[in-house]
């Protein structure tokens, strides 16, 4: 268990320094497009450049932001804004869209999964699998569009723009984002259900007479659940990530909003910044699985 | 467009088991010894019998080929100039003569759309080749000799892996002052290649323990001749269904990053840009979005079902 968590803190820094290395690697001054058109004095440039440590080496700019980052400090754009400001602005919309997407997909991605696995071949299958392979093959975007276009503007159900209606305003954009991955889970909860339907534990317990709905719901279930868990895991980082495309399209201001507006207009360190907190959500989901893991299936231990 | 890490995440745990069953079925064949030459049931013959009769592989293989001709020679399917517009026809509906209507230029957009195939036709097949290329490359040397160099590349995939495929994208593509087709396909093998190694991998690792690999190497066979004789044709299969999903989903993540203006560039025609360019006239011209939306979706669903049938024919788990 402590070797796994150890393994987490080299692939952290690997990550984000692969991304710092890139972001200050772009072509152009950033502290001359500062001043516009007129030349700024040579001083005044050289004083920023100092504040922003970008006088120094690569790796030692690297070094100073990960010892702020473990204190909390992850700097501030050029207007002097500190970065974690913008985040924590920014953060709780994009954690209601994720977490709206991650409840929508896992609730209808199971149960669909689980109808299409216990009669496997039937209507009901076929139906799910033709289903989810056409919205797996849909873009986000192009997908957004569609519902903004039908159920926004020509039906009028929904909001398409904004958070003026509160929670009614996130409906529309989390299920854009979520149906990806709806019907991810619930291809895989239907595979591996209808194998696990096949196991000889499962006979043996429908053989000792127990109800057909504990039968499916603690033994097979159990054990069907694990790959979905994985994916899970890996999921809700990319929700996060994902949450740039639905973000621009339903026009939410959250960090994916954000870190595309910063990579145009060149603010490193807000870049920098949000990146490295989608990095650190999707290594502690996977984390958080790899535990989940032990707790499902007794089998796995960590030494 | 995070479909990228979950198409990996679903074919790594549907296929791995692959290679493994795949050495049943020979030992299985073994017994029989010398069948004809010709009639020996491999485990490719056997899936191909299988896919002949598969309505929803069929589906799959007409759309592939279709897009395929479609992006060698756009001209069988239209006579129309895709650059030859006139902007008194700027944002006509679709009509009986022009199909699907025009663009803001007033450029044809039936001939346009058809056009669009090309790159992303290009681009899906060759960030894919490419990637399959390292991952057998690397995957190779890790799987097979392990040690230091598997570790390094282990967690080299590690550090790839946790980085977001589209902001990846969008960071390292903003980077570059002209993206066209070489940047954008670059920027996407880069993004893509950890998936296709560790799948490549663990495939290498279950083959290298099979008897018939011992014996080669009994018999004085060379690593490069054990790697590439033995180990390949019994290992790629995973890759194989794989790459076939992945076109689709790389042909999405073009249209993804030349949607968000970083992956493509005008004046070139894909159907990223096409629905970039509709989306502010969304309510005015909605056959601008609807119809590269329709074709790419077309494109990505011929290649994720041809994986997945592939998948459901190649894995005997599931018969």
């Amino acid at each position: 268990m402590i070797r796994r968590v150890l393994q987490f803190v080299p692939v952290f820094l690997g990550a984000t320094f692969l991304i710092f290395a890139l972001v200050f690697l772009i072509p152009g001054d950033p502290i001359r497009a500062l001043s516009g058109d007129r030349p700024m004095p040579a001083s005044v440039q050289q004083a920023l450049e100092a504040r922003y440590n970008l006088d120094k080496p690569l790796w030692e700019q690297y070094f100073l932001y990960v010892a702020g980052v473990v204190q909390g400090d992850f700097g501030e754009d050029f207007r002097g804004r500190e970065v974690t400001d913008i985040m924590a602005e920014r953060i709780p919309v994009t954690f209601k869209l994720a977490m709206y997407a991650f409840a929508f997909e896992v609730v209808i991605g199971i149960a669909a999964g689980i109808m299409a696995g216990l009669r496997k071949g039937g209507f009901i299958d076929n139906l799910v699998r033709i289903s989810t392979l056409v919205v797996i093959s849909i873009p986000i975007f192009v997908l957004g569009f569609m519902a903004q276009l039908l159920i926004g503007v020509r039906w009028g159900w929904l909001p398409v723009s904004g958070l003026g209606d509160g929670f009614k305003s996130y409906i529309l954009p989390a299920i854009v984002l979520g149906s990806t991955s709806l019907a991810y889970i619930a291809r895989l909860t239907r595979t591996s259900l209808a194998e696990n339907m096949r196991a000889d534990y499962v006979r043996t317990a429908t053989a000792k007479g127990l109800k057909r709905s504990r039968v499916v719901g603690v033994h097979a279930l159990r054990n069907s659940l694990i790959p979905v868990i994985t994916f899970l895991g890996v999921d809700l980082g990319s929700l996060m990530g994902g949450a740039i495309i639905t973000e621009g399209i339903f026009n939410l201001p959250g960090l994916g909003n954000a870190v595309f507006r910063a990579v145009v207009q060149q603010e490193g360190t807000v870049v920098v910044g949000i990146v490295t907190f989608f990095v650190l959500v999707f290594l502690l989901s996977n984390l958080l699985v790899d535990v989940l893991y032990a707790v499902l299936d007794p089998r796995i231990r960590y030494e | 467009m995070s479909d990228f890490r979950q198409a990996e995440a679903v074919t790594e745990t549907e296929t791995v088991a692959t290679p493994v069953t795949e050495e049943v079925e020979e030992e299985v064949q073994k017994p029989t010894e010398g069948p004809p030459p010709g009639a020996t049931t491999s485990l490719w013959s056997d899936a191909w019998k299988e896919l002949r009769s598969s309505p929803l592989f069929l589906v799959s293989l007409g759309l592939v080929v279709l897009f395929i001709v479609m992006a060698i020679v756009p001209q069988l399917f239209t006579s129309a100039d895709p650059r030859a517009c006139s902007l008194s026809n700027s944002l006509d509906r679709p009509s009986s003569e022009h199909w699907f209507g025009f663009d803001l230029q007033g450029c044809d957009y039936y001939a346009r759309t058809i056009y669009g195939a090309r790159i992303s036709m290009a681009i899906g097949v060759s960030v894919i080749a490419f990637a399959a290329i390292l991952a057998v490359i690397l995957g190779s040397i890790s799987g097979y000799y392990g040690g230091w160099l598997d570790s390094v590349i282990a967690r080299l995939t590690d550090i790839w892996f946790a980085i977001p495929t589209i902001l990846g994208g969008i960071v390292i593509l903003s980077l570059l002052g002209e993206r066209g087709f070489f940047q954008v396909s670059f920027v996407l093998v880069i993004l893509g290649w950890p998936t296709m190694l560790r799948l490549y991998r663990a495939s290498v690792l279950a083959v290298k323990e099979m008897d018939y690999v011992e014996a080669a190497r009994a018999l004085g066979a060379s690593d490069f001749r054990i790697l590439f004789k033995h180990i390949l044709p019994n290992a790629i299969t995973p890759v194989i269904i794989y790459a076939a999903i992945s076109v689709g989903v790389i042909i999405a993540a073009e249209a993804a990053l030349s949607f968000l203006g970083v992956g493509l560039q005008l004046p070139a025609i894909s159907w990223g840009l096409m629905i970039s360019g509709a989306q502010t006239r969304i309510l005015q011209a909605p056959h601008l979005l609807l119809f590269p939306g329709l074709l790419l979706s077309l494109a990505v669903f011929g290649f994720i079902l041809m994986g997945d049938s592939l998948r459901d024919a190649l894995d005997p788990k599931g018969r």
